[in-house]
């Protein structure tokens, strides 16, 4: 209404033509375009049809029922190659999950400590930090994955052949085996005491903000918190009698027995993943410790906070409002990357997508399906960020 | 009242300043530098220690895996290969195996163009270098001509002389393609693509028409929501289902319109970047000399925006190389691609051959991504009109 309002005072006016009227245009540009996006849909949707009828392949998601009869070389849940296709999708999205949970703490942890690494008065860890960055930003991630799959771990020895490393722990061509923990009878009782532990040195961080709040006195929370979630598992492991033993890998003729296995692809993938993705997190880290005002530090030397304080407490909050972005972005990138499994058979979303994609032909629900996946995870993480990020913004009157 | 006498009688007047006396002995030298920048406080001399240990511990081992022990020529694998690898080096021998890229250097670059016809892909690089060194040196004059030249009528030359199949000219279809070769036309293309094509999808973001803005938004977050691998995935397995039965298209070619579909989605958010830092003055400022909107947005916003997004846009041009890597996913072999398909050869297997060309690969990777970003540092600094420091 408004629009046609605004059109018809722009045709009275003398000698202006409708012609140039700029709602009358904005809305012919908007038409010729929706028209034009609704020609393309039609004429896709057209030929998909057409072709899909002419190589027989049924359209829509109930294919995901059928037999997989292919087997998954790791995974997380119970599979079999009799398994549906459906459940092979599914082992496939926590296998992401679980490679991009992992490389994410990796990947935050190495980061942090090179990029403030990158800041350092000591020149020569400077200089490697440096040097660290350098690399692994100008190189593509499929090659850092491909030297670790094809140049580091499948040149190790045969299984027999095992290099021995501490803990009774053994290295070879198909993976990493360690001892096993085995948990034996009441160790349930560490995990509840583990929760509490965790509940309480909550509740106590809160209760000491508020005293500090007002009286200003201050409480040792982080000790008292470090003594609470170690402790009392701790106590809880002596009490229920120390009910924790390891299976451990045995070196046979041929093959390594017992224990816990990690195999070459989730080893290479993770490794590639955490190394590369770290030299991003620590140029976004060493970046907002920089944009951080002098003034600040400054500042909080003239209150007489210490130099450690001044940092945990002026600096770290302040850097983290710009950190946290850019970092959020980054473990989007981490977990998007982590469809490179495919190039080296760890079997991620993509990968038995891939599987699937070829043995039914179903290629736009199993597009559909992936898009949909990582959208989704790209979605939660952001709104998560944001979320964390609108809690840590500079709150302003 | 000055007394005229008094200059007399003062014995001395310096008229000059005095020399800068060194420092003392204490705050110059080597041992100087060492205290402060490696063994400041107790902390800071531990973490160099263990930073020099830890050099000690890993930098020869590397040093003599990459040089000394090295084979640099030979036939084949056994130059790389221990006695029980059935080749002729000792037991225990490690060392990089640089015979096998003196050996495939060629296939590294051309992939299986065919032999007699690679003075053509000789020519492209040669007219490619030729045209882009006088673009990138600020000083040389007549740039709009060069970029021309350089955006318009060399992808045409370039086309006609790979593809071939004109004048005279054997056809070389591009399955035969490989190796650096498409690499460089996969990123060429991409960014010649991605930057006008960003730079619109942008413009699209900030547009004030509903529909405009909604498609590009929707466009924007989808492709930057999924990974590569699924656009290329999509564009090679589904472009072909979206197309009228019986047409095919190139399997380069589709691999071309995933990357640059990919690109340009990072490259709006980047140039959106840009277009949000200019200030409201300038929009009105164009508006009130009566500039329409297509003036407004090419001669007073995007100079600006640009310019301040040209580390982003590099940024987005270094992934876009990289990320040019993955159509080996799709089953085509760039340079990455080539030398993972060649350590398999069985005439070079050797325990030491995947790592040496993937050294060799990301070492070629790393000299453009770095002088990527290096260049884009000194235009930086060269466009800086800013009066901040």
């Amino acid at each position: 209404m408004a629009s046609q309002d605004i059109a018809e005072s722009g045709r009275e006016s003398p000698g202006v033509s409708f012609l140039y009227d700029p709602k009358i245009r904005g809305i012919f540009y908007q038409a010729v375009v929706f028209i034009a996006i609704i020609t393309l849909i039609y004429w896709i949707v057209g030929n998909t049809v057409a072709n899909l009828q002419r190589s027989n392949i049924a359209s829509g998601f109930g294919f995901l029922k059928g037999r997989a009869g292919f087997d998954v070389s790791q995974s997380l849940v119970q599979y079999t190659s009799d398994s549906t296709y459906g459940r092979a999708l599914y082992v496939g999205f926590l296998n992401t999950l679980y490679v991009a949970i992992i490389g994410i703490v990796t990947a935050s942890i190495l980061g942090f400590l090179i990029g403030i690494g990158r800041l350092s008065q000591n020149w020569l860890i400077r200089k490697i930090c440096l040097v660290y960055v350098e690399v692994f930003r100008n190189i593509p991630p499929l090659l850092v994955i491909f030297f670790w799959y094809f140049g580091v771990l499948s040149v190790l020895p045969q299984a027999r052949e095992s290099l021995s490393l501490p803990f009774s722990s053994y290295l070879n061509n198909r993976g990493f085996s360690f001892p096993a923990p085995v948990w034996g009878h009441n160790a349930g009782l560490i995990g509840i005491a583990l929760i509490v532990g965790l509940v309480l040195s909550f509740l106590v961080a809160r209760w000491a903000r508020k005293r500090q709040m007002a009286t200003g006195q201050i409480f040792p929370v982080y000790r008292t918190a470090a003594a609470l979630i170690l402790g009392l598992p701790l106590l809880a492991f002596v009490v229920t009698g120390f009910p924790l033993s390891f299976d451990l890998p045995k070196l046979g003729t041929f093959n390594l027995s017992g224990g816990a296995q990690v195999k070459p692809e989730f080893l290479a993938l993770y490794l590639a993943l955490s190394f590369y993705t770290a030299a991003f997190i620590a140029e976004t880290v060493r970046a907002g410790i920089l944009g951080v005002n002098k003034g600040q530090t400054e500042a909080s030397y003239a209150l007489g906070l210490r130099p450690g304080q001044a940092t945990r407490l002026v600096v770290i909050p302040q850097a983290l409002r710009i950190i946290i972005p850019p970092l959020s972005s980054q473990y989007l990138n981490l977990t998007k990357n982590s469809s490179l499994a495919i190039a080296i058979g760890y079997p991620d979303l993509v990968a038995v997508g891939g599987t699937i994609l070829n043995q039914t032909g179903q290629s736009i629900e199993v597009v559909g399906i992936w898009m949909v996946v990582y959208l989704g995870i790209s979605l939660i993480t952001s709104g998560l960020m944001n979320w964390f990020n609108a809690k840590m913004a500079l709150v302003e009157r | 009242m000055a007394n005229p006498d008094l200059s007399l009688n003062l014995s001395f007047v310096r008229t000059e300043m005095a020399g800068a006396t060194p420092p003392p002995r204490g705050e110059r030298g080597l041992a100087n530098w060492l205290r402060t920048n490696l063994f400041a406080t107790p902390v800071d001399a531990a973490l160099s220690i263990f930073a020099i240990l830890l050099l000690v511990w890993f930098l020869p081992p590397i040093i003599n895996w990459l040089f000394i022990n090295a084979v640099w020529t030979g036939p084949d694998r056994s130059v790389c290969s221990t006695t029980v690898q059935g080749g002729i080096q000792p037991e225990g021998w490690s060392g990089a195996c640089w015979a096998f890229v003196n050996a495939k250097f060629q296939q590294f670059l051309y992939g299986r163009y065919p032999f007699e016809e690679r003075w053509r892909v000789d020519l492209v690089a040669a007219l490619f270098v030729l045209l882009l060194i006088p673009l990138l040196i600020p000083k040389v004059p007549r740039k709009g001509l060069n970029a021309i030249v350089f955006f318009f009528i060399f992808p045409i030359v370039a086309f006609f002389l790979l593809v071939g199949g004109w004048f005279g000219l054997r056809y070389v279809e591009t399955p035969l393609w490989g190796g650096l070769l498409v690499t460089l036309v996969l990123s060429f293309v991409g960014i010649a693509v991605s930057l006008p094509l960003g730079i619109v999808l942008a413009l699209g973001r900030r547009s004030q028409l509903p529909v405009i803005k909604l498609l590009s938004v929707i466009f924007i977050e989808m492709v930057r929501g999924v990974p590569l691998v699924t656009v290329l995935f999509m564009a090679s397995v589904m472009l072909p289902l979206f197309l009228p039965p019986g047409v095919t298209f190139d399997k380069l070619l589709r691999a071309l319109i995933g990357v640059a579909l990919f690109a340009s989605a990072y490259m709006a958010e980047v140039v959106r970047g840009g277009l949000q830092a200019i200030p409201k003055g300038q929009y009105e400022g164009a508006d009130s000399l009566g500039l329409n909107y297509w003036q407004k947005t090419s001669l007073i916003v995007l100079p600006q925006a640009l310019k301040l997004v040209i580390p982003g846009i590099v940024n987005t041009f270094i992934g876009l190389f990289k990320d040019t890597s993955l159509v080996y996913i799709i089953g085509m072999f760039d340079l990455l691609g080539i030398v993972r398909q060649n350590f398999a050869d069985a005439n070079w297997s050797s325990p030491q051959t995947p790592a040496t060309g993937l050294i060799f690969a990301g070492f070629v990777f790393w000299i453009f991504c770095f002088s990527m970003s290096r260049y884009s540092i000194f235009m930086e600094r060269r466009l800086d009109t800013s009066h901040k420091k």
